[in-house]
């Protein structure tokens, strides 16, 4: 049987449309460099979807709040768990239609909106060569006074934020205690973490507020095994980065398929040097080596988006009070 | 159609000076009010924000103070010594100021830190430990970031000065104590709250900077409160009622500034070459010598050591380092140009309009040194967003807010030049029926080369190294050479990210070094 010609043309539009369609990405300016995750998530997908990828890179909660339902583009990857609760509350995303079971997080994650695609907890890292006995817990770290921090403002930064609720957490209406006790072993309290790691690693702290994957980047790229995470017996606070599609997507389809491919082996396989974290899917054996190998927190620390918001105030009010006495 | 060229020349300036107005209102106060009306009103502030308010204004006025008082005697020395290397020394002393304030830091901290020079020094001879975290750090950061820009702007008040009243002061018998009363002092008196202002307001927008330096949260800024505001409480009209309270501030202290200046009546000459005769004995010379030492080491110390950290890095940088230098050299030299045609139009308008609502104007081109960046981005966002993808907009926004934002440095640096052109040479051009586009380019323009290439290279250098508002318009374009350096150590490469940032240094100095050497070639410092 022949086909019409006209089926065959139509046929061959939509293959050409199809081929054309582009799945645009808002991410946070990182993704957009070549040493960034972004080249190999585009690389990646493309090869699967017959779609091209195109990153939109800049602050994306702000672009969220201040563009609502005009905001263009089909998925949004790259958003703190600080800020998930916010962009929820714009109303602007739609159901990622996943099944989350895969997930391999030390926390539980049943979300229909947000996917997460990698986790680390906030941490402490330390010189070994400068620190040589780091404190086994946060209430040994309170103790010490032989030990100087740089950590992050939580009114400024997500790990600084992680690191107040870390706090409150632990130590709920004593914080404000404890903060007066680490203000004088702080150095400073920078605005971002760019800032407070660069000082750190020029010496002027023991400590600085980071993540417990950082030092898998100065193991495999810099072949430097002198910096390391303190595990607090306690735990850590637990954070993430997630990805969402947006209702007004243009490429809903595609804008799924890119939520299925977050979750895939190809994807999860990567992100862990891509982005110097844990791989949100992946079962811990199959982790590269390093990362295997470094030492986990036994308890995972974390408040869900509600819990969050409704202790973020009190926490900073026992932060300031502590550290302007 | 009037036939009268003084009459065309006229509107012409009264029309381009009104459009410099009308975008720096947009810019100041369009901005500002697109985030009250977002946030559908303002909001009441707390304590902690009044806590913030005190403490802006105090270390805003110690490192004002401090960096004008220090400039005064490295001004002075560098004004009356000639040496071999002058030039270049007073280029790269000016090179903090353009620094971006991240680099500016570390290089410091490098000094003065817990791991620095400093305290290696103390330790060494068996001190204990300087602590340069707290407000003696904040106000050490400013005064290092500021000192360049004040010392500038009193040698270029020396340089002000006409050789004839030297000459006169030397037939007279001066030695350098009348000298100072009766000519230096008038010009400063007449130059000093301007400089003390432009400080003092720079710093009161002062964020990481004084967080980081000043040890904690006691060290918040205004500017620290309307981050937080918009990002932690997402409270806009918060925000909006403290860009107020910065605004406040700004139109005090420069009301303050205005009422305490003075013209310095000090007249023209003909524009001769400076010569000095009170350079006199031995323990002055030592006493210029020891200032001239003490303010290079201070402030050249910590770039070499930023310089030295970046080295061995630059050669192994990634191309796409190289990529957004280039961008940054476009917007720089775009923001160049727009800067100086719309300081030219204001200082041009300031002075047709009169006295009265010339300040007003000069304080409109002052404004936007207390604008927040943070406000400024987003109001800008808000008020594009009708008219299309403000992303769409980003290499121009950051170009228009880049001359916004540096028009206040060259409008002082302009507008006393103007004047003089105005009182020494105006009348004499009217009566050659000089005007317009001709007498700009054979009267004026010559006379203000010296400034011109100065406030050139100071725009094209701060906005080769502004991150700005950058951050929330860019998507598309590419990033700036900035925008690499925080990419580059968000992923840990602080290696590349050192060696970046000696890129960032050079070009923004070379570009300032271009300019300046443009301007001073037929003049002396």
């Amino acid at each position: 049987m022949t086909r019409p010609l006209y089926v065959t043309i139509a046929a061959m539009t939509l293959a050409g449309a199809a081929q054309a369609d582009t799945l645009t990405v808002l991410a946070p300016d990182y993704f957009g460099s070549s040493w960034g995750p972004g080249p190999a998530i585009k690389e990646g997908f493309e090869a699967q979807c017959d779609c091209t990828v195109e990153f939109r890179t800049g602050d994306v909660l702000p672009r969220l709040m201040l563009d609502g339902a005009r905001l263009e583009g089909d998925v949004i990857i790259g958003l703190g768990t600080d800020e998930l609760l916010r962009a929820r509350d714009t109303g602007l995303f739609t159901d990622h239609q996943q099944d989350l079971t895969c997930l391999s997080l030390p926390v539980e994650w049943a979300d229909d909106i947000f996917i997460p695609f990698n986790w680390s907890h906030v941490a402490f890292v330390y010189d070994t060569t400068r620190l040589e006995t780091p404190p086994g817990s946060f209430a040994e770290l309170v103790e010490r006074d032989d030990i100087s921090l740089i950590w992050q403002d939580p009114r400024s930064s997500g790990a600084g934020l992680a690191l107040l609720l870390w706090v409150d957490q632990l130590y709920g209406d004593d914080a404000q205690a404890i903060w007066e006790n680490l203000a004088a072993k702080t150095v400073t309290v920078t605005a971002g973490w760019s800032e407070a790691y660069g000082m750190f690693t020029n010496g002027e702290a023991d400590m600085v507020l980071s993540y417990t994957t950082s030092p898998a980047y100065h193991i495999m790229a810099e072949d430097d095994d002198t910096k390391a995470a303190a595990i607090f017996e306690e735990g850590h606070y637990f954070i993430a980065e997630a990805a969402g599609v947006l209702a007004g997507a243009a490429q809903p389809d595609l804008a799924r398929d890119f939520m299925a491919y977050i979750l895939s082996d190809e994807f999860q396989q990567m992100i862990a040097t891509a982005n110097w974290s844990y791989p949100s899917a992946l079962p811990r054996d199959e982790w590269p080596e390093v990362f295997r190998d470094l030492p986990l927190p036994e308890t995972a620390i974390f408040l869900s988006e509600d819990e969050a918001d409704a202790r973020r105030s009190p926490a900073l009010a026992h932060w300031l009070e502590g550290m302007t006495r | 159609m009037t036939r009268d060229p003084a009459l065309t020349a006229r509107l012409l300036v009264l029309l381009a000076g009104g459009g410099v107005a009308a975008w720096l209102i947009v810019l100041n106060f369009g901005a500002l009010g697109a985030v009250a009306w977002r946030a559908e009103g303002l909001t009441a502030l707390r304590g902690a924000d009044w806590a913030a308010v005190r403490f802006t204004l105090i270390q805003a006025l110690w490192s004002a103070a401090l960096s004008v008082l220090l400039a005064i005697p490295i001004a002075r020395a560098l004004a009356r010594r000639r040496f071999i290397g002058r030039g270049a020394l007073i280029m790269l002393m000016g090179a903090p100021f353009i620094l971006p304030t991240l680099v500016a830091v570390l290089g410091l901290l490098a000094v003065f830190g817990r791991a620095g020079l400093v305290n290696q020094g103390l330790e060494g001879l068996g001190f204990g430990r300087l602590n340069i975290f707290g407000l003696q750090g904040v106000v050490l950061a400013h005064v290092f970031y500021n000192l360049p820009l004040a010392t500038r702007i009193l040698l270029q008040g020396w340089a002000t000065i006409p050789a004839e009243r030297f000459r006169l002061g030397a037939t007279l018998g001066f030695g350098p104590r009348e000298n100072f009363r009766q000519l230096e002092w008038p010009m400063l008196r007449e130059l000093v709250p301007g400089a003390f202002l432009v400080i003092f307001l720079i710093c009161l927008t002062s964020f990481s900077v004084a967080l980081t330096m000043g040890g904690g949260p006691r060290a918040t800024t205004v500017e620290l409160a309307i981050y937080q505001a918009f990002r932690f409480d997402f409270d806009m009209g918060r925000a909006a009622m403290l860009a107020l309270v910065q605004f406040g501030l700004c139109a005090c202290a420069g009301l303050l500034a205005w009422r305490v200046s003075l013209p310095s009546g000090l007249g023209s000459g003909m524009d001769r070459p400076v010569q000095r005769f009170d350079t006199g004995t031995l323990s002055l010379r030592l006493w210029d010598g020891a200032l001239i030492v003490a303010g290079a080491l201070f402030l050249l110390v910590p770039l070499a050591l930023v310089a030295l950290r970046g080295l061995p890095h630059v050669a192994g940088l990634p191309p796409e380092v190289w990529q957004a230098a280039g961008r940054s050299l476009l917007v720089a030299l775009g923001a160049t140009g727009v800067t100086l045609a719309m300081t030219l139009a204001l200082a041009h308008a300031v002075i047709a309009v009169g006295p009265g609502r010339g300040a007003m104007l000069e304080w409109l081109g002052l404004a936007a040194l207390a604008a927040s960046p943070l406000v400024i981005g987003t109001g800008l966002y808000l008020l594009i967003r009708p008219f299309g993808n403000p992303r769409d907009f980003a290499l121009v926004v950051t170009m228009l807010v880049n001359a916004g934002m540096a028009l206040p440095f060259a409008l002082r640096l302009i507008l006393p030049g103007l004047r003089e052109v105005v009182v020494s040479q105006g009348r004499l051009a009217d009566s050659l029926g000089l005007h317009g586009w001709v007498r700009l380019r054979i009267v004026t323009l010559p006379r203000l080369r010296r400034s011109l290439g100065f406030a050139a290279g100071l725009t094209a250098a701060l906005s080769m190294g502004d991150l700005g508002v950058i951050m929330l318009f860019a998507e598309r374009e590419g990033a700036t050479l900035p925008m690499q350096l925080y990419r580059l150590m968000t992923a840990y490469r602080l290696d590349d990210a050192a060696g970046t940032a000696l890129v960032l240094l050079g070009s923004s100095l070379a570009l300032f070094w271009l300019f300046d050497a443009w301007g001073r070639r037929f003049a002396d410092a």
